[in-house]
């Protein structure tokens, strides 16, 4: 999508009113947390002192990521993904785009606990939620198990996938999954391997499991 | 992806006054609710789906799983798939719902996806996602180059000479089995919509897909009191294990007394325009004998009126083995 694209363009002034129709600022009454950044009374939640830089762009909204059990108060497109954001925005460059459409699992992270795909969330929709990153997870220094297992294990090759498998598999844990091989692959078929690193892969989740 | 507002409403009436100012609630709609995203990311980043305002339903009470007076089950609009996939009372009662849901996408997606979003999942066909393409469902009047193109996965059952897209959702078919109810909340007042009337046959509008109109929220899906004695089955037949769309899929939900079936509830996915709730399997298959002859004999019904596409014909062998296969399933489970 380009910049000169026609349709990249906001909507037309008349159409914006749409959410203010009554006049009144009902659309403001009807909406909470942070209101659209067009509507002229904005709600109290809006950023102080942003952590990152951000161009005096029109259209940007004003959000809190809580990422790593840190906080980010970032100005952003309604449009980027949790993905975009993580990853250009706050810059935590260790979850990975593989297909950008949800079908590849190279984006997962965990957001309360849970894995998801980030490619196919806006950002927007996760203020107050607390996010996990690979970065996260474990440091170099002191290795989450999991990681410490992939490792072991050889369970990589080009390491594009890995995050994603990695953060994929440690929410496996908190999950309903039969005791067999069968069932981790299963449950893991949502996190594509490109080297076919598979079979470690199985064998590291295994591992864990079995030491948990 | 084009820009949009992006709002939060604080409780369904909001929502609802929202959206009802929207032309559309069908392809093309100006304003959309947004739960997980799984469909609605995914199409606004190829640009299908253009709405200019986006409202966040997820922080709005209707996350709970809870029973109804008459004994069945009440699912929130945003009640995840893996929650309600893994619910006890789902695992216990409707079996069926829960083996769907599973066989589904990925455990990621189905951590994102919810009830009311899996209910208005849109078709994977490649000229439907592509708007390079003409396509009668996203563009009306532009034509089906699926007909005459590249058409393998698109159903054989409910299609017409406009569209040829087949539903791929797999929860779908097993709540058309187990006779769920859509609750709706819109302009008008609330509305129980039985789940075989919910989805539109693409006839000559394939662009209107449900029976939804501007404004209408889903609240919750209801499934009736289980049935004693029932046994459930799902079959998902497809080309890869895991993580991939049915070719051709079969819900099952039978009792079976002296030898005999009492009740049937068939339906069949990956092989229809919507979700294939089968009356003439049923009709076929209660009273009779529940043995492989019949099944067979069920099967034959069900596909009877199937219209193969260029490049699907095995569809229908392969849905009639799929039928026959999960009903000797659930007749020995």
């Amino acid at each position: 999508m380009s910049d000169d694209d026609p349709k990249s363009r906001p909507p037309s002034p008349t159409r914006r009113k749409f959410l203010l129709t009554s006049g009144s600022g009902v659309a403001a009454s009807l909406v909470v947390g942070y209101v659209p950044a067009l509507a002229k009374d904005v709600a109290a939640e809006t950023d102080s002192t942003p952590t990152t830089a951000a161009p005096n762009v029109e259209g940007l909204v004003p959000i809190t990521l809580s990422i790593n059990g840190k906080n980010h108060q970032l100005r952003i497109d309604p449009r980027t993904t949790l993905l975009d954001c993580i990853r250009e925005t706050v810059a935590l460059t260790g979850t990975k785009k593989g297909c950008d459409h949800g079908q590849c699992g190279a984006c997962t992270v965990h957001v309360n606990g849970r894995r998801v795909l980030s490619c196919l969330n806006l950002a927007l929709m996760h203020d107050g939620e607390e996010i996990t990153t690979i970065e996260g997870l474990g440091t170099p220094e002191a290795l989450h198990p999991m990681q410490a297992a992939f490792v072991a294990h050889d369970g990589y090759q080009c390491g594009y996938c890995t995050s994603g498998q990695i953060m994929s598999a440690v929410a496996l844990l908190k999950e309903p999954c039969g005791p067999d091989d069968e069932s981790v692959k299963e449950l893991m078929s949502g996190n594509i391997c490109r080297c076919g690193a598979y079979p470690n892969i199985v064998a590291a989740i295994q591992q864990v499991r079995k030491n948990a | 992806m084009h820009t949009f507002e992006f709002s939060r409403p604080k409780d369904p009436a909001a929502a609802i006054a929202l959206a009802s100012q929207a032309k559309t609630a069908q392809q093309g709609a100006d304003v959309r609710f947004i739960a997980g995203g799984t469909t609605l990311i995914d199409l606004m980043k190829l640009s299908v789906e253009t709405p200019a305002y986006v409202l966040d339903v997820n922080r709005l009470p209707l996350d709970k799983i809870e029973a109804t007076a008459d004994g069945g089950l009440k699912i929130g609009a945003t009640v995840r798939n893996s929650d309600l996939a893994h619910h006890p009372v789902v695992q216990r009662d409707y079996a069926v719902l829960s083996q769907a849901i599973l066989s589904g996408a990925s455990a990621q997606l189905r951590n994102m996806a919810t009830t009311a979003g899996n209910l208005l999942q849109r078709t994977r066909c490649m000229y439907f996602r592509d708007t390079a393409m003409p396509c009668n469902k996203r563009e009306p009047g532009t034509g089906c180059p699926a007909i005459t193109g590249s058409n393998r996965t698109l159903a054989i059952l409910g299609t017409s000479e406009h569209c040829i897209a087949t539903n791929p959702s797999d929860m779908c078919v097993a709540m058309a089995a187990l006779e769920a109810t859509i609750h709706v909340q819109g302009q008008k007042g609330s509305r129980a919509i039985p789940i075989g009337d919910f989805h539109l046959l693409p006839g000559s509008t394939p662009n209107r897909e449900t029976v939804l109109e501007p404004g209408d929220l889903i609240t919750h899906v209801t499934l009736p009191r289980p049935i004693a004695g029932s046994k459930q089955v799902y079959l998902k037949l497809r080309d890869r294990a895991s993580y991939e769309f049915a070719l051709a899929s079969a819900a099952i939900v039978i009792t079976i007394t002296g030898g005999k079936v009492e009740l049937a509830r068939i339906a069949m996915g990956g092989v229809g325009t919507k979700p294939w709730r089968s009356s003439e399997a049923e009709a076929a298959l209660v009273g009779k004998p529940a043995d492989a002859v019949n099944f067979r004999k069920v099967a034959e019904a069900a596909l009877r009126e199937a219209k193969p596409q260029s490049e699907n014909k095995f569809k229908i062998e392969l849905a009639k083995r799929c039928l026959t296969h999960a009903l000797k399933m659930a007749s020995i489970s």
